[in-house]
């Protein structure tokens, strides 16, 4: 009984309907607004908040270019310091780049396609140097790799190969903070790639690689591009972990960001002027991977 | 010396919940349709023959060679064996034109590129796309994306032709003409075709041979005519359209498993059989016939579905049955469900074969 006049009552609440039809347009508009939470939040606390975060952005960036040194811009920029700086941050970046695309695309295989366990140990040990301050990166590579570290004093020995205070060594420190961006961006890339594909390739007769170069690589292809611009980019601006474990030695270990840091004590507006460079840079990547990253956020 | 003897299958893999446990064999002159509802096992057949799945245990042989072993630990990987297969969504490599695409098999033969896309050229007219070679696969209608991906499951003349669902993917519309058209080049192709489908029409347009397949077993196989006129399961029964039953029979009267007992003509069935009746025999009577039917039980009416010029009432009673009149007839008995009526049908409506 009770439930009939339940929905007795609810037929009459439908049934008064109509008298609420004058309200109709105030709830529409509340209707409209609704779909922002932050609608909620009084809009002059957004306005603030909102403009001081990007006043604390621009601001920096304000203050580096209107600080350049723009009349000297082209002297300070081929001075001996800053092409040398220059010359061995384009060769690193793109070494570490290389080696983190040779050892970073079979690593993120095995972690999108290999079913094994503990991945997700190996997924985060590859993810560590992404939070790990480079600093540490850098003395964790100096007891592995330095003369007296746990490799690299047989490679020392044995070899005669030495990275610290090496060009190598750049190579090195600038590959082990690259890497995790350019294996992630690609395990993310294959976990999408529809491996029917595949199959289909194999049915046409193509032997494993074959699928790997003629199809995999190519549905990978803009992954593994987005993932080489993200770690060269990485690469490029390291800083830390370079600086405490290949030293600071011109032409063979002081890369751009170190000689900023460097010649902030002497040459200010060199500093300056080589701090652009690496904005450039910087905007540059952020353009070219403006639709894959930027778009996803929006 | 291989010789062409067809597909020999013993199947026998486990998929998650499904049990796929087949024995088959397909000749080199025929199209084997293996109809089945989704999640039968259809296509993980396929990709077994295909070898882009190993048996658990079984055997596949293709023209005297020995596919997969388990046995033996013999396993020819897809790609050396010389199979084509046309894929439910056709998987066109999208960043290949379609001549491309029907290429890639020859490239990956070692087949120097020119010659090559001469070949696919030369198929891509025999399905009447020679004008589209240089598209890319989603510059394509779903139908030319179709035949761009039967022309390369068919460019290297493979000895076993593969087709999952060819048309499944395709509009309405599309889906005749397109059909009709893959009819004349499953007709032309040789080697062994299988043909796996949910499509009844599929089944009767475009195979010589049909194997029903459900949950992972075979519960028929036969010509279409064969299969349609005795039905051995609800599934198939669905499709053709016929009311099925199976009980045990004795002197001229087949007890159902389901309760009831249906009078049929002939005598001489006895043991285990399936019983089935088509709507179309089935009257509706208000009141307790008095005739020749032998068979009449009272029961409600619970659905009522008008297809076209016919309707399709459902009965329950002692014996459930689906009954096709007219809409003038149902009009006039009032049909709607709950209302209590009479079922008749003739003994000589019933037919009976054995289980």
């Amino acid at each position: 009984m009770s439930g009939r006049v339940r929905r007795s009552g609810s037929l009459n609440d439908t049934g008064s309907l109509p008298p609420d039809a004058d309200g109709m347009p105030a709830s529409g508009t509340r209707a409209r607004t609704r779909p922002h939470p932050g609608g909620r939040v009084p809009l002059a606390v957004v306005l603030v908040g909102g403009a001081a975060a990007l006043f604390f952005f621009a601001l920096p960036l304000a203050g580096l270019l209107g600080r350049a040194p723009w009349s000297r811009l082209v002297d300070d920029v081929t001075s001996p310091v800053a092409r040398d700086a220059l010359r061995l941050s384009l060769i690193c970046s793109v070494c570490a780049t290389a080696l983190a695309v040779v050892f970073g695309v079979p690593l993120a295989w095995l972690l999108a396609r290999a079913d094994f366990r503990g991945r997700a140990l190996v997924r985060a040990l590859v993810l560590l140097p992404m939070v790990l301050p480079p600093v540490v990166g850098g003395v964790a590579l100096l007891r592995a790799f330095s003369r007296t570290g746990l490799v690299g004093e047989w490679l020392y020995d044995a070899l005669g190969i030495q990275f610290t205070f090496h060009t190598s060594g750049v190579v090195l420190a600038e590959a082990f903070v690259a890497m995790p961006f350019l294996v992630l961006t690609v395990e993310a890339g294959l976990r999408a790639i529809d491996t029917r594909y595949e199959d289909a390739a194999a049915t046409l007769g193509a032997g494993q690689w074959t699928r790997f170069w003629r199809v995999t690589l190519r549905f990978l292809a803009p992954s593994l591009a987005a993932g080489a611009a993200l770690a060269w980019a990485r690469a490029l601006g390291e800083f830390g972990a370079t600086i405490t474990f290949a030293g600071n030695i011109q032409g063979r270990t002081e890369t751009l960001p170190l000689a900023v840091y460097l010649q902030l004590e002497t040459n200010q507006d060199l500093a300056i002027t080589l701090s652009l460079v690496l904005l450039a840079i910087s905007v540059a990547v952020l353009v070219l991977l403006r639709d894959r990253w930027l778009g996803a956020l929006r | 010396m291989k010789t062409d003897t067809g597909l020999e299958a013993s199947v026998r893999v486990q998929r998650g919940a499904l049990t796929l446990a087949v024995d088959f064999a397909a000749g080199p002159d025929q199209v084997v349709v293996v109809l089945g509802p989704n999640g039968a096992g259809k296509t993980t057949l396929l990709r077994v023959l295909a070898g882009l799945l190993a048996v658990d245990s079984g055997r596949v042989v293709l023209d005297g060679e020995v596919l997969d072993d388990p046995a033996t630990g013999s396993f020819v990987p897809a790609e050396r064996r010389a199979i084509g297969m046309l894929f439910q969504d056709y998987l066109l490599f999208p960043f290949l034109s379609a001549r491309d695409n029907v290429a890639f098999g020859l490239r990956s033969q070692g087949i120097r590129k020119a010659n090559a896309r001469r070949r696919a050229e030369e198929w891509l007219a025999r399905v009447g796309l020679a004008d589209r070679a240089g598209a890319k696969p989603h510059e394509l209608s779903g139908g030319q994306a179709q035949r761009v991906a039967l022309a390369r499951a068919l460019v290297s003349e493979p000895r076993l032709l593969l087709l999952d669902e060819p048309l499944a993917a395709l509009d309405a519309g599309a889906r005749a003409e397109i059909r009709r058209e893959l009819r004349r080049h499953l007709d032309a192709a040789r080697g062994t075709r299988v043909l796996v489908t949910h499509d009844p029409v599929d089944a009767a347009v475009l195979g010589h041979r049909l194997v029903v397949l459900e949950e992972g077993r075979i519960v028929q196989e036969g010509s279409h005519r064969d299969v349609s006129a005795h039905p051995r399961s609800r599934y198939v029964a669905d499709l053709v359209g016929v009311n099925l039953y199976r009980g045990q029979a004795r002197r001229g009267v087949v007890r159902l498993a389901g309760g009831g007992e249906l009078t049929v003509a002939s005598s001489e069935a006895t043991g285990e059989v399936f019983a089935t009746v088509h709507p179309r025999a089935v009257a509706i009577h208000l009141a307790p016939p008095e005739g020749s039917p032998r068979n009449r039980w009272q029961g409600r009416v619970t659905d009522v579905d008008t297809l076209g010029d016919r309707v399709r009432v459902r009965i329950d009673g002692p014996v459930s049955v689906i009954a096709e009149v007219t809409p003038t007839a149902a009009g006039e008995l009032g049909l709607g469900p709950g209302r209590e009526v009479w079922a008749a049908v003739k003994a000589t409506d019933v037919v009976v074969y054995p289980a």
